[in-house]
């Protein structure tokens, strides 16, 4: 039992790190409908801005800690804005999958960039947050696995504040909705996806910040897996649909942290996928999604 | 186009004559030569599933391993009972081989069916999705069987792969492709790709069409594959990633999607050009990637397709 409470928490934690990268895919296909592969590579900058950063600030303390998230989440925001502004504005209204050849570009361009920058081989990230142990009977919760559930909790109620709560978020979800309709509104298109792109990029980076804390190493090609990941999770829940993507998140982490721990460790990751296609098949529009029939 | 099967002919020709002569040819360039083939029928066949029947599948490197896998199982396990311990004459070795590369696209072509069965129910996004998923999940299926070498892979796979099995296997591949479209029945592919409903108003089959596009492409995927293991020598699970599927599909996109003759431009291109940058190596991949978003912000409709207003999504 106290083996499956354990194994829940560490379940939990990486899948709060899933849900802050799905969200980010899900906003971004919510509002213009395509995979944005380079998301996971925004994600493998916030940890690298979270390395450098550590650098210059004092380690082990909870305010040197929450600046580093927070630089590592304003870095991403603008990345993720200035990729929008560069690459992906002029193809708006084109063939979708040129925007994805698109995106995969820039991936692959943040990727090798990273690795000409940054170095090919892997790095230890600092600790940003001190930390300790709480043990309850046979329990064992590190502080950065509550400094990751906390982080992404807060971060995901303050994402639906803005979203149902806000001007912007109001407009979000029109040009989610019907980006020509909420153009004749008033509603500036530009805007509003740079600002998503933002959003979810900052959510991208903080996932960076937060993964590196409990997964220390930390390389350029660090994004690709948890970021393919994330997006199934995002795909899991019903892309488009940002409680969706929290659920799919924490369910994904929850599964591969059981199946990791079992004896069938060696496929976890083929776990992610096999769920999908699962789910697909039998609900397509994911588990929180809207089923819509396509119209002549 | 008239008479294709007599271009199918000279082609096969052309092939063997070209590898009368390989020995006079440069190593170097031979390989890439035969890198440029092997990409080519990837990009020829994943052109069938993507191009011109509209289906995006991110499976394709997933396809090309069951071949690769296959096809060496076949030449490691089953050749020295066949042929003896001397390896048999050159003919025999022909032979093999053939039949080695015929059981991994057969092999592939049935993955396909196991794959496309189920995921062709779904569409556009989630559809790439799923096979991305299916491609990953066979990766990690061949990382994890002892017999087949696990993470190691197969290693000591005989080299019979040579110029003339590759443009031969180009030659069919492109072959069977173009006359399949031209063909009556292969409008149904182009219909199923421009509109699915208005297809199935009209009575064709589209589920049976997108099924056999699939698994003709996974089959012609499988033999590259095998070419591919007979050509290295050696094969691992990671070599057939993601990442390979993607460099497959950025081929189709560049040449114009449903357009074999920009398909094949494209995939000489894009296998030429991380050779031409080898003297920047450590920037090569960087300006890869940029060409790559330059190349969509500039010409959205494929490099190499000069029919305007033709790209559609």
């Amino acid at each position: 039992m106290s083996e499956f409470l354990q194994q829940l928490i560490n379940g939990l934690s990486l899948g709060a790190i899933y849900a802050l990268i799905a969200l980010g895919y899900t906003m971004v296909y919510g509002v213009l409908r395509f995979i944005n592969f380079a998301h996971s590579d925004v994600f493998m900058v916030g940890s690298f801005i979270g390395y450098y950063l550590g650098k210059i600030i004092p380690e082990n303390t909870v305010w040197g800690g929450l600046a580093i998230l927070l630089g590592a989440m304003l870095g991403c925001a603008l990345l993720g804005m200035l990729i929008e502004r560069l690459a992906y504005r002029r193809l708006r209204g084109g063939p979708t999958l040129n925007v994805l050849i698109t995106a995969i570009g820039v991936a692959l361009l943040l990727e090798y960039s990273g690795q000409v920058f940054f170095g090919a081989t892997p790095r230890t990230f600092p600790s940003v947050f001190p930390s300790a142990n709480f043990s309850f009977g046979s329990l064992v919760i590190s502080s950065n696995q509550i400094i990751v559930i906390v982080v992404a909790a807060l971060l995901m109620v303050a994402l639906q504040l803005i979203v149902y709560r806000t001007k912007i978020g109001t407009a979000m979800r029109a040009v989610s909705l019907n980006p020509k309709a909420a153009q004749l509104v008033g509603v500036n298109n530009d805007v509003v996806i740079s600002f998503t792109f933002g959003l979810g990029s900052a959510l991208a980076g903080a996932g960076g910040i937060l993964y590196a804390l409990n997964y220390p190493s930390i390389d350029p090609l660090m994004g690709v897996m948890p970021g393919l990941k994330a997006f199934v999770a995002a795909v899991l829940g019903g892309i488009g649909n940002i409680p969706g993507a929290a659920l799919g998140g924490l369910l994904l982490g929850t599964v591969e942290t059981f199946v990791n721990g079992s004896q069938w460790s060696t496929y976890k990751d083929a776990i992610a996928f096999a769920i999908l296609i699962i789910i697909l098949l039998f609900r397509p529009a994911g588990l929180l999604g809207k089923f819509t029939v396509e119209k002549v | 186009m008239p008479r294709p099967h007599l271009y199918l002919l000279a082609a096969l020709l052309a092939a063997a004559g070209l590898s009368h002569f390989s020995d006079r040819i440069d190593p170097y360039h031979l390989d890439v030569l035969t890198g440029i083939g092997i990409n080519i029928i990837l990009a020829v066949s994943l052109n069938l599933v993507n191009g011109y029947t509209g289906q995006f599948s991110l499976g394709h490197a997933g396809f090309m391993s069951v071949g690769a896998y296959l096809a060496a199982a076949v030449s490691l396990f089953l050749g020295p009972k066949i042929l003896g311990a001397e390896g048999g004459t050159a003919v025999q070795q022909g032979f093999m081989f053939l039949a080695a590369l015929v059981a991994g696209g057969l092999g592939a072509a049935f993955a396909g069916l196991v794959v496309g069965v189920p995921s062709l129910r779904l569409k556009g996004d989630y559809l790439a999705l799923v096979t991305l998923g299916f491609g990953e999940i066979i990766r990690v299926i061949f990382q994890n069987v002892e017999f087949l070498g696990g993470a190691l892979g197969l290693n000591g796979i005989p080299a019979y792969t040579s110029i003339f099995w590759v443009l031969a296997f180009v030659a069919l591949a492109v072959f069977v492709v173009t006359c399949l479209v031209h063909s009556t029945y292969g409008r149904g592919f182009l219909a199923t790709h421009d509109d699915e409903i208005a297809s199935e108003a009209v009575g064709l089959n589209t589920t049976r069409y997108k099924i056999v596009a699939f698994v003709i492409g996974a089959f012609f995927a499988g033999t590259a594959g095998g070419l591919y293991g007979h050509f290295k020598m050696t094969i691992t699970p990671t070599g057939f990633d993601f990442t390979k599927s993607i460099e497959i599909v950025v081929m189709v996109i560049m040449g114009g999607m449903g357009n074999t003759l920009g398909v094949i431009l494209a995939a000489v291109l894009l296998t030429l050009l991380p050779e031409l940058l080898r003297p920047v190596a450590e920037y090569r991949m960087i300006i890869y990637s940029l060409l790559l978003i330059v190349l969509m912000l500039a010409r959205p409709q494929g490099l190499f397709n000069f029919k305007l207003g033709k790209a559609k999504s």
